[in-house]
């Protein structure tokens, strides 16, 4: 697992030496990211386990800590270590793991690490180039410090939920876990920053990295919708309106067809001709109430008719078709896929997007693979740890703990 | 010791970009420090970054004029919207035209002054260029190149147009959110795709220098928009290969906690989202709503009860929301340890007691109208500064800075160059139709 080289190609980040404290989803996303690109991760985990050991799916839905969808997913190309870093005895292990490390990521409460004896400070007399990825709910400091966090409140607070549904509901949230995944997706550039300060100009540091912050500046409409409020007294373009954000006759939102459902972009006023070239309408144009066109876009008593005519159109095709058709002319136009048909797609398997990886007791699973070819440096696919699975390596090879020695800590119930 | 410097500087980035996913991008790397210059067209607009060239007044009508200040596109819309005020925050512009061959050696010439060309142009826009790795490589052996289209160079999706909405409906996120009780053509438009795209091609960016750093090579990366969607979505993804079962939307509610959901506050829309994570918080929750005796109601008293019953629960935690604001219920919650927030809207968010302790609104200009909160970076480093943020670039704003002071045109050569239509300050299409004719070569 800590091989540097692999066809003679090297890692880009085989250089580079991560413990990571954090658990769940935002924290293990980030360092997976890392991992899968070659740094050596080890993943500390409390002697009960990562949480998400005990979220779902599993297989057969009987719950069980080694077969995880979550955690299989998100802690691949990781060393596992236990540790319980509330006694005495595991804080001073973490002080010698982070000894050599380049990157330590936690995500517990502000304060937690302090409370400890492994606060940045402390640590930084040990490793003076260790930079510290702190990923909390609401950052270090501040009115909310101690405030909870679930992904709908992520959501909610960062302010893209109001706009999220229709005008006459309850706004309504992002798919899943989505937004605690972009956390991770973020913190993984905040990582590489510490890294790069760290090797550039021999500074470690403590990089406070806010969900919050993160959700309401880095989520899909929201620092535009933000900006626009801020233009008009506060009164944002972007509202809680369904499909229409842009009052135009141009098709645009969700359409039903024959098996499923399409996406519509409306995209460019010109566009339009797009969507008539497609249907079969192109001599709509030379209608008068078309003219001069593309401001007939904004005709908004032509909207009824456009909508017939692409539901019509729409219904008569399945959404494969819809694509096919629509794409030919450049009409930004896809299938709304279930994960039934992405196991099928043949884009996503055409370019062996999904990896098998075989895991001691999980067994074999197809995973989402590579998310990027870098032509020199690969991605790898790999497998998550075991619970202490490390334990040995870690302890006894790199820290010089003997077998005896892990005995009487696990006894102490430290690892 | 000498003074920390940003993490990026002296590195500079080709922001070759279109839309959301790659200008958001690159905003990343912009707060680090790197150097960024935006390459624009006076020939081909790019109304999908900047906005319009001609805002029709029944557009203004519409929404579309929310995304101007004061709802005023003014005499240079492109120089207003908001997506491009927002994503050209800390670039530089200049112009050219690709389609001919001065305008091509100009980019090469730019290519061998940088570190990378960061881009999301669909496939075959750069093969029809002929500005693909080889030949930028030729320019620049060790230049770094970050090349995202929706659905990456293979397969046959590879020329398929589309927003962040279409590459998030084929990789399943669409098809995963919404209300419960009607179809997904209820969903709004959301466009998260360009979101954990752009932050995925910053990350690759930053692992890529890092590799230059440690052994002097550049390297091309190939990224599919809608592959990095996916990853996002695990544990449907996990559901269907370990159990062949088809997840759907699940509305407001939670994975593992519940009850879970959004209610509504004292107010014209206003909300509070809450989750109660276990027995412990439910049994809390259940006191501050003066309603003890559901902690130990067999229908919602152990996590599987409430997971199932938590329909029935939804009426009786709106009636205790109804009349409260919904910051108040937020702190009365939070106040007893139990997961609440305010849904706050984009109306409001500017006056969040903790975005403005922690500064996280940046004022930026919009010149000749004012200045304006933008969200600022999302994350702080102990010692290092983060860039104070620049206001997005007019059209061609940085021309002289990059032929002259980076490229080293001279003066003259400059001037033709403007005679030529590569530099300029305002699109082809809006100038004389007689000057255009003049200079066409």
């Amino acid at each position: 697992m800590t091989t540097t080289k692999v066809g003679g190609q090297e890692y880009a980040l085989s250089d580079i030496r991560i413990v990571d404290l954090s658990q769940t989803i935002s924290g293990p996303f980030c360092t997976k990211l890392l991992a899968d690109f070659g740094a050596e991760v080890i993943k500390v985990e409390p002697p009960e386990g990562d949480p998400s050991r005990a979220m779902g799916p599993f297989p057969g839905d009987v719950p069980h800590p080694e077969k995880s969808g979550v955690f299989l997913h998100l802690n691949t190309n990781k060393l596992g270590v236990t540790l319980n870093v509330k006694t005495a005895s595991g804080q001073k292990i973490l002080r010698e793991l982070v000894r050599d490390a380049d990157l330590l990521v936690e995500g517990f409460h502000p304060g937690m690490m302090e409370h400890w004896g492994l606060g940045y400070e402390e640590l930084e007399a040990i490793n003076p180039k260790l930079v510290m990825l702190s990923i909390s709910n609401f950052g270090q400091w501040g009115p909310y410090r101690d405030y909870q966090l679930s992904e709908l409140v992520l959501y909610a607070l960062g302010g893209t939920l109001h706009h999220t549904g229709l005008a006459e509901r309850e706004p309504v949230k992002m798919a899943l876990t989505v937004i605690q995944f972009q956390m991770g997706q973020v913190a993984a550039i905040a990582a590489m920053a510490g890294v790069l300060v760290a090797r550039g100009q021999g500074i470690g540091q403590q990089i406070d990295f806010s969900m919050f912050e993160a959700q309401a500046g880095t989520i899909d409409r929201g620092a535009i919708n933000i900006l626009t409020s801020a233009f008009n007294d506060r009164q944002p373009s972007i509202l809680r309106s369904g499909p229409m954000i842009f009052r135009t006759i141009q098709p645009n939102g969700i359409y039903p067809c024959e098996d499923g459902y399409v996406q519509i972009q409306s995209g460019r006023p010109d566009w339009f001709l797009r969507f008539l070239k497609t249907v079969g309408h192109e001599e709509l144009l030379q209608d008068p109430r078309y003219q001069p066109f593309p401001d007939s876009i904004y005709r908004m008593d032509l909207k009824d008719e456009v909508e017939a005519i692409t539901f019509e159109w729409c219904l008569q095709h399945t959404k494969w078709e819809c694509q096919e058709l629509a794409q030919a002319n450049e009409w930004p136009v896809t299938a709304v896929s279930t994960m039934e048909d992405l196991f099928a797609d043949p884009n996503f398997r055409g370019r062996n997007f999904f990896v098998e990886v075989d895991h001691p007791v999980a067994g074999k699973l197809e995973y989402p693979g590579a998310p990027a070819l870098p032509a020199e440096t690969p991605w790898r696919a790999g497998r998550a740890p075991l619970l202490g699975e490390h334990n040995r390596e870690v302890y006894c090879d790199r820290l010089g703990y003997s077998l005896p020695d892990l005995a009487h800590l696990r006894a102490q119930g430290v690892i | 010791m000498a003074a920390p410097r940003l993490p990026l500087e002296g590195v500079r980035i080709l922001d070759f970009t279109i839309v959301w996913a790659g200008p958001s991008g690159t905003v990343f790397l912009g707060d680090l420090g790197a150097e960024l210059i935006r390459v624009e067209s006076l020939q081909h607009p790019d109304v999908n970054t900047r906005g319009q060239v001609r805002i029709p007044k029944a557009a203004l009508e519409g929404s579309a004029g929310g995304q101007f200040p004061h709802g005023d596109p003014g005499p240079r819309p492109w120089e207003r919207s908001a997506g491009f005020q927002y994503s050209g925050r800390n670039k530089v512009s200049m112009t050219l035209d690709l389609e001919r061959p001065s305008g091509i050696e100009i980019f090469l010439r730019l290519v061998q002054k940088s570190d990378v060309v960061f881009s999301n142009y669909a496939a075959g826009t750069l093969e029809k260029l002929k500005l693909t790795y080889p030949v930028l490589r030729e320019a620049n052996p060790k230049i770094i190149m970050v090349y995202f289209p929706g659905f990456g160079l293979s397969g046959p999706y590879k020329y398929f147009k589309g927003f962040g909405s279409n590459m998030e409906a084929l990789a399943g996120l669409t098809a995963l959110r919404g209300y419960t009780d009607m179809d997904v053509t209820a969903n709004g438009a959301v466009f998260q795709a360009d979101a954990a795209a752009g932050a995925m091609a910053a990350f690759l960016t930053l692992m890529a220098l890092h590799y230059r750093n440690r052994t002097g090579k550049g390297q091309f990366i190939e990224m599919s928009q809608a592959e990095t969607t996916l990853h996002h979505l695990s544990q449907a993804w996990f559901e269907y290969a370990m159990n062949r079962r088809v997840l759907g939307p699940m509305g407001n509610r939670d994975l593992y906690a519940a009850p879970q959901g959004v209610y509504q506050c004292q107010g014209d829309d206003n909300w509070v989202a809450i989750t109660i994570e276990n027995d412990e918080m439910w049994e809390r929750f259940c006191g501050v709503i003066g309603r003890p005796e559901l902690a130990h109601d067999p229908r919602f008293s152990d996590a599987v009860s409430r997971y199932r019953n938590q329909e029935e629960l939804d009426p009786i935690i709106a009636a205790w929301t109804a009349d409260q604001g919904h910051y108040q219920v937020m702190e009365i919650l939070q106040g007893k340890g139990t997961t609440a927030g305010a849904v706050i809207s984009h109306r409001e968010i500017f006056d969040d007691p903790h975005l403005q302790a922690r500064g996280f609104f940046k004022q930026l200009e919009v010149p000749g109208v004012g200045f304006f909160p933008h969200a600022g970076p999302v994350y702080k480093m102990s010692k290092t500064p983060l860039k104070e943020p620049r206001r997005a670039p007019t059209l061609g704003e940085h021309n002289e800075y990059v032929y002259k002071t980076i490229l080293g045109y001279s003066d003259a050569e400059y001037e033709e160059l403007v005679r030529d239509q590569h530099i300029g300050d305002t699109y082809v299409e809006l100038l004389p139709k007689a000057k255009t004719g003049e200079v066409a070569r």
